[in-house]
């Protein structure tokens, strides 16, 4: 079995037996992490840069462990510290860093199709850390991997985003990924968030956010992203979380089997309280461990493709 | 399946492993330190009867566990097809263990230098001893087997086919042409 692709830019068009095969796969590199040392040698002699233009502190540790964890050379490359500061193009600089011969490049940046664009320039395996406001493929993967953890399925389940989706590359990647898995799919959040027409993907929207709670299995609830000028879409961050915000008192009045996602970091007191925050219904760090494995899986697979 | 000749058959595999457990506890004295490592796909099965021959000569149950070898291969490159990993389920500590590391068949030794690496990273065992059902020969790396079902002379032509009643439905091993290119 082989992925279909060798690139990782997006969920969209993503085949369920490719989807299937990354989380069958990570479920093997889960194990290796609880290993005394939790290194395989497999993608020794891969070099594999991280462009990250945007910041990041999660993911970038998350694939920067995968990659040492499979013993592939790494190489970061961060605007702050670079040559873009002098004025060179994005092309160039992908130029001159894949004239040192690498084989994958991890790619993160604020505009939407940077990593597509990439696969036109570039011979390397392109995998998408987070592009604009379009998709983060393996933050879905990896909260579908640990939504599959804890129900041992995923058709059937229903699954609500919540928070602002318009402004949402983790949502639009959990919302093809999820459906292409067969889950039911919904959206909550106040309606300036909710893109128009979302409907149109196959999903429910709720305005109301018990109602979310009690129809749903699992909620992925996103954070309110105040450097995208969620401030503008929102009277306040304390009437967001006295509409929207999950609170245990919430959850155990209309839901208390419910499973709660988060894909950090958390605004504490704004979507999630900080009682739910750390209590027994989140998942939270096991998503963060999940994380490394999943992407683990991704570089195995993309980098041992022939 | 091209096969030339039936090597062993399903009475002969039985006395084969009652006579492979037997040594294994005889060169160990017992199996007070023993832990038994099946390599995936047939070396777990293999393990297994051979755990339950254990069990029945000597009233013990050493821990048993699969060692996946997936990660550790050294023909990513070369290799066609890319080859499918699964879960490597050692839930005991092999520290200052004896391994007994248990394959269907011992051929060119790199599937065997891949698990000694493996096991390598899950600690430090006091010794590591291989234990095939068959030795084929055509070794390519300096790896010798201590316990052998049976010594088979091949031609690089041929093939050794293990097949075992969990996943092919009858105990033998066969030898048959190797399937042209």
């Amino acid at each position: 079995m082989s992925l279909s692709n060798k690139h990782l830019l997006g969920l969209y068009g993503v085949p369920r037996e490719d989807i299937q095969l990354i989380l069958d796969t990570a479920t093997t590199f889960r194990e290796v992490l609880e290993r005394p040392i939790k290194k395989v040698p497999t993608l020794q002699g891969k070099t594999i840069v991280n462009l990250f233009y945007e910041n990041s502190t999660r993911t970038r540790i998350s694939f920067e462990l995968a990659q040492k964890r499979l013993s592939a050379d790494t190489i970061n490359f961060s605007t702050s510290v670079s040559s873009t500061k002098k004025g060179e193009t994005f092309k160039d600089t992908v130029r001159n860093i894949e004239a040192m011969k690498v084989d994958m490049i991890v790619v993160r940046h604020q505009s939407a199709g940077v990593p597509h664009y990439l696969t036109r320039i570039s011979k390397a395996n392109i995998i998408n850390a987070g592009d604009g406001l379009h998709e983060h493929p393996t933050q879905g993967l990896l909260d579908m991997y640990s939504i599959r953890e804890k129900f041992g399925r995923l058709e059937g389940l229903n699954v609500c985003l919540v928070g602002d989706i318009a402004h949402s590359r983790v949502a639009l990647s959990n919302i093809f990924g999820l459906k292409t898995m067969g889950a039911n799919v919904s959206v909550c959040g106040p309606a300036t968030m909710i893109p128009y027409g979302i409907q149109s993907l196959g999903i429910k929207v709720y305005q109301n956010i018990n109602e979310a709670i009690s129809k749903n299995n699992v909620l992925n609830v996103l954070r309110i992203q105040l450097e995208r000028n969620a401030g503008e879409r929102i009277p306040s961050l304390r009437e967001y979380h006295r509409y929207f915000g999950i609170t245990a008192e919430r959850l155990e009045k209309y839901n208390k089997d419910i499973l709660i996602l988060h894909p950090g970091p958390i605004n504490r007191g704004v979507e999630l309280s900080s009682e739910v925050a750390d209590g027994p219904y989140q998942i939270i760090l096991d998503q963060v461990t999940n994380g490394v494995a999943v992407r683990m899986a991704v570089l195995y697979l993309l980098g041992t493709m022939h | 399946m091209d096969i030339k000749a039936k090597l062993i058959d399903e009475v002969g595999l039985q006395r084969t492993i009652t006579r492979l457990a037997h040594e294994i506890l005889e060169r160990n004295k017992g199996s007070k330190n023993l832990v038994l490592v099946g390599m995936r796909t047939r070396g777990e099965f293999i393990c297994n009867r051979i755990y339950e021959k254990i069990k029945e000569i000597d009233n013990s149950e050493p821990p048993k566990g699969i060692l996946d070898v997936t990660l550790y291969r050294d023909d990513f490159r070369t290799r066609l097809k890319q080859p499918e990993v699964s879960v490597t389920s050692i839930t005991f500590d092999i520290n200052e263990k004896d391994i007994i590391l248990i394959d269907d068949v011992l051929y060119t030794g790199r599937t065997a230098r891949a698990a000694l690496d493996a096991l390598m990273d899950l600690g430090r065992p006091n010794t590591i001893q291989l234990c095939v059902l068959v030795d084929r020969g055509h070794r390519e790396l300096p790896i010798k087997a201590d316990f052998v079902g049976k010594n088979v002379p091949t031609s690089l032509n041929e093939e050794v086919k293990v097949k075992l009643k969990e996943t092919d439905g009858e105990d033998a091993v066969y030898l048959v042409n190797a399937p042209k290119q």
